[in-house]
């Protein structure tokens, strides 16, 4: 095994991420203007944004998708309990004895047990329960006319704020995990350059000198 | 140099006496001067009546002048004495009999016991008892009150639909509350065209005694308003009369507070303009806004909102306020001299002072730019009629708002909400008619002041059973809004809806984005994000605590 600097986030992928990120953040800013807890915007240039930025968002996802399958960076996202117990082990004790985080980034695995599965549960509940209802919110005048409407608009809009506050809590966790370990600006970088460091095995490393020369570092 | 100066002084002097005995002459015969031109709509019809030879003759009488337009207009008569302008009734799809003959309001309360007064405004010449038909001659009918455009053409206050006419009676008003002047009806003849909005006006205006008095989006500021009160019928903006939307077709108009189009599924229709009724849709359609992201979401409100509801912030724009409260129980109060009473502690915008009690008719409140009542409304409206039960315990709804959120047709109105205290037999327990005008009867309240007289005498001529007793029970009536649409600028903010405790709150059947920010759901979410808050804050300060006590870590 060789730890190489290489170049794990392509161009498209720091593009998804940021652009996600610019547009959940102002999501969450119209958002919850919307909802009533904040009057920093007004209503009308709120609800413009937030449709705006959720259509965006949905295409961004789409894209991603597509990419996903494509090149097989699907797998990258599948859950695994292998070694999952020693990161929580880690965040809950070894963190405050200055261990070593004990998840060694593989050229087809960057992200550690917890982090796959928190990505997988994101992706799989969390974003299509913040979507889903947010579309049958949005095109809530097309199913208008059937019986109780009035009642499961106000499950739709409840389900769409729930979804909501867990990702604002997803997006506070995340950005504080950036500060363990190797430190903020460590962990921000690699989703900005797209290189991180990486164990490599003689192969890979073989493999990757040989015909992908512009994903290490030399 | 003396003899002369004092010569013009004489010749001054006697030219202003006689000017001044001149003009005193003037006013004891032809009364006061008529109101000044207004801004109208163009005259485009093809015909000029000035040139008509049956119109170039001096008319003695309103009557004899619908004589002469009869002579051509042969049918016009028969027309119009079946429209609810010249029969004051109006059956509802519900089976009430309503409209001015029968319903009791919350303001002058009913016609019936004073006629002339009230009738002054009828569409006809000589009705004066409401027990009996309006007269039945072709020539009661008054074409002069909607066709003259001469501007001079005006009604007594008290003599059943009659004009002025020399010599004018000394502190003779007219229908507008003006001092009345004498109408040249020749000239009136000869000015007929299609109705202006001072023809509609006139009458319209001053419902209730007095400018904007009942329905709160119809005032004088409507002769010729400016942009920011009516964008329609502004002569800076689409300079409309009223019947550019109250269509007529053979004399009957479309749109009344009766019958009113809640609701206008069929919008635009085929080209040409709608006859059968006035509603926004007919001309905007049922989608109005643009095709933007924000025009096609506000289109989504238009199956649930009236367009008035947005369209109207306010009503009583305009700098002319509105009757909002009418408390009758007061009235009667006498000075210590036994004299009637006025006092007027409500200052319009424009500086004229309003009455807040009269002797004759008790306590009012007033306001100006008065944000509606909203309900959701379906066009039909029920009247508590004279021979209904009422729960004097409770505030009684003079006329009550159909609709809900689930019958597939109401949207939510806007209303003007007017609060009474008004008389009601307290033996049978049902409103009250009273018999308050009448100079020289000895049972008019406004002469004698005397409730159980007037009552016994009101409730003789409407032809309703009365106990004996009377009391006096709170009530609510319900004006629909619908003039007065302001500029889209000005249309009400999203916020103002949307947001806690705003315009719609307390309005069954909605749920609303931006009104329940304190749900459960909300609750619980707020609980969540503070606890991974403080999970984090927790973590970080443990990290920060164990690394200064010398843990090894990266670097």
């Amino acid at each position: 095994m060789a730890n190489r600097i290489v170049k794990v986030f392509p161009r498209f992928e720091r593009f998804w991420h940021w652009t996600q990120m610019a547009l959940i953040f102002t999501l969450i800013f119209t958002g919850f203007g919307l909802n009533g807890l904040h009057g920093l915007i007004g209503f009308k240039i709120a609800v413009m944004l937030h449709t705006l930025a959720a259509l965006v968002l949905l295409g961004v996802w789409l894209f991603a998708t597509f990419w996903l399958f494509t090149t097989g960076t699907w797998k990258q996202f599948l859950p695994r309990a292998d070694g999952m117990f020693e990161v929580a082990r880690f965040y809950a004790w070894g963190v405050f004895r200055g261990e070593d985080h004990p998840y060694r980034k593989l050229f087809w695995r960057k992200h550690n047990p917890l982090q796959a599965a928190t990505y997988f549960v994101l992706k799989w509940m969390i974003f299509p329960a913040i979507w889903s209802t947010g579309l049958v919110y949005l095109t809530y005048n097309f199913w208008e006319p059937l019986p109780n409407a009035v009642f499961w608009l106000e499950i739709v809009a409840n389900l769409h704020l729930l979804a909501a506050y867990v990702i604002v809590s997803f997006v506070i966790i995340h950005v504080y995990l950036l500060t363990v370990g190797h430190g903020f600006r460590e962990h921000v970088k690699p989703m900005v350059t797209g290189f991180d460091e990486i164990d490599l095995t003689p192969e890979q490393e073989a493999y990757l000198e040989q015909n992908e020369p512009w994903r290490l570092k030399h | 140099m003396r003899r002369l100066a004092s010569i013009v002084w004489l010749v001054l002097g006697l030219g202003v006496w006689l000017g001044l005995a001149g003009n005193g002459l003037a006013q004891d015969e032809t009364g006061a001067t008529p109101p000044p031109d207004r801004v109208t709509a163009p005259n485009t019809s093809t015909a000029d009546h000035s040139k008509f030879e049956i119109l170039q003759q001096s008319f003695a009488s309103g009557p004899e002048v619908t004589a002469a337009c009869l002579s051509c207009h042969t049918e016009a008569d028969d027309q119009f004495m079946h429209t609810i302008h010249f029969q004051w009734e109006y059956e509802s799809s519900a089976g009430q009999m309503l409209g001015k003959k029968n319903v009791l309001n919350a303001f002058c309360g009913n016609v019936a016991g004073n006629e002339p007064r009230c009738t002054s405004c009828h569409a006809g010449y000589g009705w004066d008892n409401m027990n009996q038909p309006p007269p039945a001659q072709s020539t009661a009918v008054d074409c002069l009150a909607c066709h003259d455009r001469s501007g001079q053409y005006t009604k007594l206050a008290d003599a059943a639909g009659h004009p002025p006419l020399e010599p004018v009676k000394a502190g003779a008003m007219t229908i507008t509350g003006q001092p009345a002047w004498a109408v040249d009806l020749a000239k009136a003849a000869q000015s007929v065209g299609q109705p202006g909005r001072d023809n509609c006006g006139n009458c319209h205006f001053y419902g209730g005694g007095g400018d904007n008095v009942k329905h709160g989006d119809l005032s004088s500021v409507l002769y010729e308003p400016p942009l920011a009160v009516d964008v329609h019928m502004s002569p800076e903006g689409e300079n409309f009369t009223c019947s550019t939307c109250h269509v007529s077709d053979q004399h009957e108009w479309a749109g009344s507070r009766y019958d009113v189009h809640a609701s206008d599924p069929t919008g635009t229709g085929k080209p040409g303009a709608r006859r059968d009724l006035a509603t926004c849709e007919s001309c905007h359609s049922n989608d109005p806004h643009p095709s933007t992201l924000i025009g096609m979401k506000l289109n989504d409100h238009v199956d649930v909102v009236a367009c008035q509801t947005c369209h109207i912030p306010e009503f009583a724009r305009g700098g002319v306020a509105t009757k909002t409260m009418w408390d009758w129980s007061t009235a009667g109060r006498l000075s210590p001299e036994g004299k009637p009473m006025h006092e007027e502690n409500y200052i319009q915008s424009d500086g004229t002072a309003l009455h807040t009690y009269l002797s004759t008719k008790g306590d009012f409140e007033w306001g100006e730019d008065v944000v509606p009542h909203y309900a959701w409304f379906d066009g039909q409206v029920e009247y508590t009629t004279g021979d209904q039960t009422i729960d004097p315990e409770k505030v009684v709804e003079v006329n009550r708002i159909h609709g809900a959120r689930d019958d597939g047709k109401s949207r939510i109105w806007p209303f003007k909400l007017m609060e009474g205290r008004q008389a009601y037999d307290a033996g049978f327990d049902k409103l009250a008619y009273s018999h308050v005008w009448g100079p020289t009867t000895d049972t008019a309240f406004w002469t004698n002041f005397d409730w159980s007289r007037a009552i016994e005498a009101g409730m003789k001529a409407a032809g309703s059973e009365y106990s004996g007793d009377y009391g006096f029970v709170d009530t609510h009536m319900y004006w629909p809004i619908t003039h007065m649409v302001a500029p889209a600028s000005d249309a009400v903010a999203c916020a103002e809806c949307h947001a806690q405790d705003a315009r719609l709150a307390g309005l069954a059947g909605i749920y609303m984005p931006g009104t329940e920010t304190m749900s459960w759901v909300g609750i619980l979410g707020r609980l969540m994000v503070l606890a991974v808050i403080l999970g984090v804050l927790g973590h970080g300060l443990l990290r920060l605590v164990t690394r200064r006590k010398g843990g090894s870590h990266h670097g």
